[in-house]
């Protein structure tokens, strides 16, 4: 299912100007990363894949909806949202009962229910914890629990607003296989992030905004490699590619195993 | 005596069987800046907690050892003493706001009126500080109306702008963005040389390796390791723990067991101690 976005303008109701006009397409099956400094409109834009928000001016499609005229309801079957903050999203009293709660709104029929939910505690190790509150659990967890929660409805496109603050080294890595797994599927997965070293390691497009506007948007190796530009969003280089840089490798490299690859090669 | 000296420190959270620190010595000297590594679950919240009096003040519990924190007694004295020479910055930013105060110039003078400051110096200290953590465009706004990472930045300035004698910070830059975090790393390390002592529990390993003095990992309530962050996070045995890594000490082993890294040296956990190895080996 295909993300149009054209023109997009918006502006809160205190007269901040967020969006400056926006304008990407995304396709069916991307794996795309948003990054860009505090403040840049990230969340302001996504939020508008879901219907949070609506254009002050502009267009948002997906596949053949305009979000326009579309409620919020309507779009939880195309958009799979997990807020930059967890606690915004659960509200049951188990575990299992919160991830059922996506496709039970949605009207799935009961046999679907049960494997969408198995898969989903399964993809996000929550096996054991099923049967605890939410609100017991470290902030860590409640990530994957709004994240299970949003598996479960099986949309076609996931966005997750920021998957990796406060995980560990463990979690980065269940977190890594979730993406892979959901992109395997062919689904569009959308992630902002400031965590440059598993944008690269993870995503195949990089999206760069900087103050309301998108500033670069293209593959991995092509962005990563723009270090001024990244730097006028305070964003910086993969560490690899720093590293990679230090040493005089003149072709870019973001990865660990490249740049053994490389070495090896020199 | 050390400024913070916690002996044999054992703490259970109310309802709890397995402790959440367990058997803990630690003593920080005054202007140190000591980090706190571990996985989730590791404890370094529940240490935070401990250091600046909302253990066992805020979450009751059982704790036994003993704690003193710049001569305070939490098992004596009240939480006011703490807040004195304390400033905890929480790891979920969106709980620091006061939800009393309309903008955020406001809520970070917040502290500074009840302590009754004069409020010339108040005003001086608030636009420091708004202009050490970047957020001068934001002073006149809602403190709710924000991203995330300009809450995580209000929520330090709030703290900083007191000036306690301890601050600790548990995962202060979770939210920032790359270069912004590495700002607040440079920020908080001038106030540790001009003598603040700084505890901070934080994941990004590469920037506590360049910043922090000294480096405790915790696992499962233990203190497993606490020393320089060469010796720290050089350590073979960190990832076991589930403690992370940087990209450079990732390298550099990969590179070690394909025979690309001198054999002599040890793991490097900074960019520059990395460039160092791999450039013996390209001579
Ligand atoms: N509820 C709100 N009301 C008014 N302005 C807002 C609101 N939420 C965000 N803003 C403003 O809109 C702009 C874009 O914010 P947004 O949350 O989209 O940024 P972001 O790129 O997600 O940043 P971060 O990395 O800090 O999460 C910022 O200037 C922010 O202050
Ligand atoms: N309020 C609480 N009541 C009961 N147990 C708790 C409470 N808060 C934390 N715990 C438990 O105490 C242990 C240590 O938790 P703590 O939050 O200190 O870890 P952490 O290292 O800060 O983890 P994270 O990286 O997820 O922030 C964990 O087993 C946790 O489940
Ligand atoms: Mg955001
Ligand atoms: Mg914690």
């Amino acid at each position: 299912m295909n993300i149009e976005i054209k023109e997009l303008v918006f502006a809160y109701p205190n007269g901040v100007l967020a969006l400056e006009g926006v304008t990407v397409g995304i396709p069916t099956g991307s794996l795309v990363a948003i990054v860009g400094q505090n403040g840049a409109g990230k969340t302001t834009l996504v939020k508008h894949l879901n219907g949070l928000l609506r254009p002050t001016s502009g267009l948002v499609q997906i596949g053949d909806w305009d979000t326009r005229q579309r409620s919020v309801a309507e779009l939880a079957n195309r958009i799979g949202f997990i807020f930059q903050n967890p606690d915004d999203q659960l509200f049951c009293r188990t575990v299992k009962e919160e991830v059922q709660f996506g496709p039970r709104s949605l009207g799935f029929e009961n046999d679907r229910i049960e494997t969408l939910v198995e898969a989903a505690l399964e993809l996000t190790e929550l096996h054991e914890k099923a049967s605890q509150n939410p609100y017991d659990l470290s902030p860590a967890w409640r990530k994957m629990v709004a994240l299970a929660s949003i598996l479960a409805m099986d949309t076609p496109i996931v966005v997750m607003d920021e998957p990796t603050t406060g995980q560990d080294a463990v979690s980065i890595e269940r977190i890594s296989r979730i993406v892979q797994s959901l992109h395997g599927s062919g689904k569009t997965v959308i992630a902002i992030t400031h965590d440059i070293d598993f944008c690269a390691e993870n995503f195949e497009r990089m999206i760069v905004m900087r103050q309301g506007m998108v500033v670069l948007d293209g593959p991995i190796q092509e962005v990563v490699a723009e270090r001024e530009m990244l730097a006028s969003t305070y964003v910086e280089q993969p560490q690899i590619t720093r590293l990679a840089k230090r040493l005089g490798f003149s072709t870019i490299v973001y990865k660990p195993d490249d740049f053994i690859r490389v070495l090896h090669d020199s | 005596m050390a400024l913070i000296e916690l002996k044999n420190l054992t703490y259970h959270y109310p309802l709890t069987n397995s402790p959440a620190l367990q058997d803990l010595d630690l003593e920080v000297q005054e202007g140190e800046f000591l980090a706190i590594v571990g996985a989730n679950g590791a404890g370094k919240s529940t240490l935070c907690y401990t250091i600046s009096g909302f253990i066992p003040h805020f979450f009751k519990g059982e704790l036994a050892g003993s704690v003193s924190v710049a001569g305070i007694d939490p098992t004596k004295a009240g939480l006011g003493e703490f807040v004195q020479k304390v400033g905890l910055v929480f790891q979920n930013p969106f709980n620091q706001i006061s939800g009393s105060k309309f903008t955020v110039y406001e809520e970070i003078a917040f502290g500074l009126e009840n302590l009754g400051i004069d409020p010339a110096e108040m005003r001086e200290r608030v636009d420091e500080i708004i202009r050490l953590t970047r957020i001068e465009d934001l002073k006149d706004r809602s403190p709710y109306a924000l991203s995330g990472g300009q809450q995580q930045r209000v929520a330090l300035a709030s703290i900083l702008v007191m000036r306690p004698q301890i601050l600790v910070l548990d995962e202060p830059t979770s939210q920032l963005d790359p270069i912004g975090s590495q700002e607040v790393f440079q920020v908080i390390k001038d106030m540790a040389l001009q003598g603040m002592t700084i505890i901070m529990a934080e994941h990004k390993v590469e920037w506590v390796a360049e910043f922090a003095d000294r480096i405790l990992a915790l696992s499962a309530g233990q203190a497993i390791k606490l020393g320089t962050p060469r010796e720290v996070l050089g350590s073979p045995e960190l990832p076991e723990h589930g403690i992370g890594i940087s990209r450079y000490t990732q390298v550099a082993r990969k590179a070690l067991q394909a025979g690309l890294w001198p054999e002599k040296r040890s793991m490097p956990v900074t960019l520059d101690e990395c460039v160092q190895g791999f450039q013996e080996i390209i001579a």
